[in-house]
């Protein structure tokens, strides 16, 4: 790309709220916190996962949700295509056989991850159900995938990047595919 | 990294990123399911022209748990009896559809030579006396999981017992030591000393009497019995006598001090104390290791794409 | 083409370099400079003109290992790197241990005719070391050397019994100096390099040690001896010294030995497995110092063809040996910029008499002289590939490397065998 731009879609402000009202949905669905482990995938679904889980400890008084992390690079599709990324810690705090586990990450996108992550998580035991929370879906799915809780939809270009923390969500364009690219909203 | 020929020509950051990867290894082994597909629908031969059992079933049942298909060529039943070449065996898997030759050879080079006829990778399980860069690897990994300083060997001596001139362990164990930064020191006869090795960096001493109370990690190397018959050493017992572990030298040991053996051992020459009374044995962490060890390898090699992902972060 | 004339060449006699036109007229020199005939012209523009190179070290490998190289092929070869003779090793399949076999590879030789094929004898039958071979029926069909080279005669009783036999037909013992005992599954000089390879080691000493003897059974016995590519610093400075005292030894250093450092096996290339082996570069200077002082009589090649297939085998495995014929001028021009007429003494003169063919071979250029000559420069560069070698095999260590220095011409008993680097037949 010889030339990119960067803009705001999300300001720190707002991925706070977003992640405050995904909380709230994340226990109101569940009927509860009482079965419910986080699992941030890695590594960019980690730190929102740990945030839910302090955001959810916050309103519903010091009750601690278990969260774990878990690294797909094993589970991949396209290894050959992709650099080598070093593979990251997978880390479960709880057995999650009969839990209901909350995947979590940051950009929903194609859907191979969350399908690498599902075959990830099922070797690591046996849920009684999996629910899917991201941050931003940008669409341009290529799978059956769709999450339970988003915290904003935002239409992006195939070639965009997009990169969420929480100082805000920024999505990156060569600006000359800007005009040109089909824009996809989920 | 498309082969893994030798522990030289890895860097400290090549060497560092096998032993966390071995890490990820090792919880993928402690899994109920100790298995992901990570490598599903990639052949990995073994082509054994040495035989040597262990290794090969440490590299299969690691190529095994990440869902690589594996093959062994096995070299004795094989047409290489027939007078088939080396390139020919090699050709012919290849077009087979091979995607890694795991490879032992009693000729330092053969894995090297390899990389030529064939496009798929190459690991080297043990060529001649030269390399043997996954023993190293797993070596290594024992090591420093067991001082659990990371990857830092900085400040620690291993001193490398034995038969270092026909010994590939000790050349590769010796690179990778030095990478992380311990100090490596060879404790050996002259005659069982490479002819030259000014330009190594280590210290020699001639007896073990000498190091052993100092030493962090006591690798002791593999005596083979026919050394003797090549006027190597006197007798096995002479040999024993002044560079074999025995009880008396195992209580100089520092307490938290390792011994570690690449197996098979020769008990009564090189170890002549029973090593499940040293409490500093890591003899079967090492064969434990072994499968991650190479688990880390085998996806390196076989997972090195180049291009970048498309559609960025996800 | 029985007459033509070599022009603008630039002729390398012991008595100087003269440039001047050479005549060649039914298989003798007939004019040297003032040309003015209708002859067919042959352009040696800034090119010497010398007298044909003498390889005393050439491995023809037939009969027995035609696969690698055939008389005819290994001369077309020799003819290409601007030799009008060779000395052919023994260690063929059968060894030249008996008058019917030696006698073959020389009408195989005439046959061909591209240049004399000198056949050495073995020194033992077999080269077993073990029984002498029929000194004087070999002698008498015309072999002048003899050598066991592959091996050294190990046994020194026999060497002193077969120094003291030959010698007194005239004829000359030639050593290839290696303890076999010391040298036991070796690939590579033993060395650094060798120590982290992790190959088996080729101790200069095992040379050393057989030179050393063979000199003082040279002393003992007062037969002369030539010794085979020597390899190490200690191995020219014994020949020097024993040189000083007079025995009667000539000497001779390959072109690999002179630019090839035994580093290059770092690449586990077969290809640089040679025997002696490759050495470090003090032995290399040393060698060099030894061919400038005429401490070594000749630079030889040891061309020693080996299929790919055989090539390809482990390092442990593949046979020894590489390609000299067609490189050696190069080789020797680029690693040591010798004057021409030092060239053509280490290359022609100096071989041609230890090979006992000083009658037709190593002859100043001259007229009535045998036109057995080499036409060559020492400053064009050219890059080798193994895919452009008149040898069967492909084995040289030098492919892709640029070289100065080319053979254009070679003329053997009058005839124009080799035309612009090519072989006229």
């Amino acid at each position: 790309m010889a030339a990119e731009r960067r803009a705001e879609v999300l300001s720190a402000m707002d991925v706070g709220r977003a992640l405050t009202r995904v909380s709230h949905e994340v226990v109101e669905r569940n009927s509860g916190v009482s079965t419910l482990v986080l699992v941030g995938m890695q590594r960019g679904g980690v730190w929102i996962a740990e945030h839910i889980a302090r955001s959810i400890a916050g309103f519903e008084g010091h009750v601690d949700v278990p969260v774990g992390s878990i690294d797909v690079s094993m589970y991949r599709d396209d290894i050959a295509l992709r650099p080598v990324v070093p593979a990251a810690v997978t880390d479960s705090p709880v057995d999650i056989t009969g839990k209901t586990v909350v995947l979590v990450d940051d950009v929903l996108f194609t859907g191979r991850t969350v399908r690498a992550a599902l075959d990830a998580l099922l070797d690591h035991g046996r849920p009684r159900a999996v629910q899917l929370a991201v941050l931003v879906d940008r669409g341009h799915r290529e799978l059956p995938i769709r999450p339970d809780f988003v915290g904003k939809n935002i239409p992006t270009h195939v070639s965009d990047e997009v990169d969420a923390s929480l100082q805000g969500v920024f999505v990156l364009s060569a600006i000359a595919d800007i005009d040109g690219g089909k824009r996809v909203a989920s | 990294m498309k082969h893994l020929l030798s522990i030289e020509e890895l860097t400290v950051e090549q060497l560092t990123a096998l032993l966390d990867l071995t890490d990820h290894m090792v919880e993928i082994n402690a899994r109920p399911v100790p298995k992901v597909p990570a490598l599903r629908g990639r052949t990995v031969a073994s082509v054994f022209f040495e035989d040597s059992t262990r290794t090969r079933l440490s590299f299969e049942m690691a190529a095994k748990r990440l869902s690589a298909d594996t093959m062994t060529f096995n070299v004795g039943t094989s047409s290489v009896n027939k007078g088939e070449s080396l390139r020919d065996t090699i050709e012919t898997l290849s077009a087979m559809g091979v995607d890694a030759f795991v490879v032992r050879h009693k000729s330092s080079g053969v894995p090297h030579m390899i990389t030529e006829w064939t496009d798929a990778s190459v690991i080297n399980a043990g060529d001649g006396w030269h390399q043997h860069p996954t023993q190293a690897l797993l070596d290594c990994h024992t090591v420093t999981r067991s001082f659990g300083t990371g990857n830092d060997l900085r400040g620690r001596t291993v001193a490398i017992v034995g038969d270092i001139k026909h010994s590939r362990v000790a050349r590769s164990n010796i690179r990778a030591f030095t990478l992380l930064g311990a100090e490596v020191v060879l404790v050996a006869p002259r005659t069982l000393l490479p002819p030259e090795i000014i330009d190594w960096p280590v210290r020699t001493v001639d007896a073990l009497d000498e190091v052993v109370s100092d030493v962090d990690v006591l690798y002791l190397l593999r005596m083979q019995r026919e050394r003797m018959d090549a006027a190597l050493v006197p007798s096995l017992g002479e040999y024993s006598a002044r560079f074999g572990l025995t009880r008396q030298r195992a209580t100089r040991l520092k307490p938290d001090a390792l011994v570690l053996h690449p197996g098979p051992m020769n008990r009564g020459v090189e170890i002549v104390v029973d090593p499940r009374e040293l409490p500093g044995s890591r003899i079967l962490d090492q064969v434990r290791t072994g499968v991650s060890a190479r688990m880390s390898v085998l996806y390196t090699v076989l997972s090195g794409g180049s291009v970048p992902p498309t559609g960025g972060a996800e | 083409m029985n007459s033509f004339v070599l022009r603008g060449g630039t002729i390398v006699n012991p008595d100087g370099n003269v440039e001047a036109d050479v005549v060649v007229s039914g298989g003798v020199i007939d004019t040297v400079g003032g040309t003015t005939s209708d002859l067919p012209v042959v352009d040696a523009t800034g090119c010497y003109i010398s007298s044909g190179f003498v390889d005393l070290h050439t491995h023809l490998r037939e009969p027995g290992k035609e696969e690698a190289e055939t008389i005819e092929t290994g001369s077309r070869a020799a003819a290409r790197g601007g030799y009008t003779a060779v000395v052919a090793m023994p260690n063929t399949d059968p060894a030249h241990d008996a008058v019917h076999v030696v006698d073959f590879v020389r009408a195989r030789g005439e046959q061909v005719g591209l240049c004399d094929v000198l056949p050495s004898g073995c020194i033992t039958i077999g080269r077993l070391g073990q029984q002498l071979v029929p000194f004087a029926a070999l002698a008498k069909a015309g072999v002048h050397l003899f050598t066991d080279d592959g091996t050294g005669v190990q046994d020194p009783l026999l060497m002193r019994r077969a120094l003291e036999y030959a010698g007194q037909l005239g004829v000359v013992l030639a050593q290839h100096c290696e303890v076999a005992r010391l040298t036991e599954g070796a690939v590579m000089h033993e060395g650094a390099c060798c120590s982290s390879l992790g190959l088996p080691g080729w101790p200069a000493l095992a040379e050393e040690l057989m030179l050393h003897r063979d000199i003082e059974l040279v002393r003992l016995t007062g037969s002369p001896m030539h010794f085979l590519h020597l390899s190490t610093a200690r191995s020219v400075e014994m020949v020097r010294q024993a040189k000083l005292e007079g025995l009667p030894i000539t000497a001779e250093v390959t072109p690999h030995h002179l630019s090839l450092v035994d580093e290059l096996l770092t690449s586990l290339d077969t290809v640089f497995k040679v025997n002696p082996p490759l050495r470090t570069r003090t032995d290399i200077e040393a060698l060099k110092g030894g061919v400038l002082d005429g401490t070594i009589d000749a630079v030889a090649t040891d061309h020693a063809p080996h299929s790919d297939h055989a090539k390809e085998q482990p390092l442990d495995a593949a046979p020894p040996g590489m390609l000299g014929l067609e490189t050696a001028l190069a080789v020797i021009n680029t690693s040591m910029g010798l004057s021409p007429r030092r060239i053509a003494e280490v290359l022609s003169w100096n071989p041609a008499r230890i090979a006992n063919v000083a009658d037709r071979h190593g002859r100043p250029v001259a007229v009535g002289e045998p036109a057995n000559l080499a036409v060559w420069d020492t400053s064009s560069e050219w890059v080798v590939s193994r895919d452009h070698f008149a040898s069967k095999s492909r084995n040289t260590p030098y492919d892709g490397m640029t070289l100065r220095g080319r053979v254009h011409h070679t003329v053997f008993r009058g005839e124009l065998v080799v035309k612009d680097g090519e072989a006229t037949k």
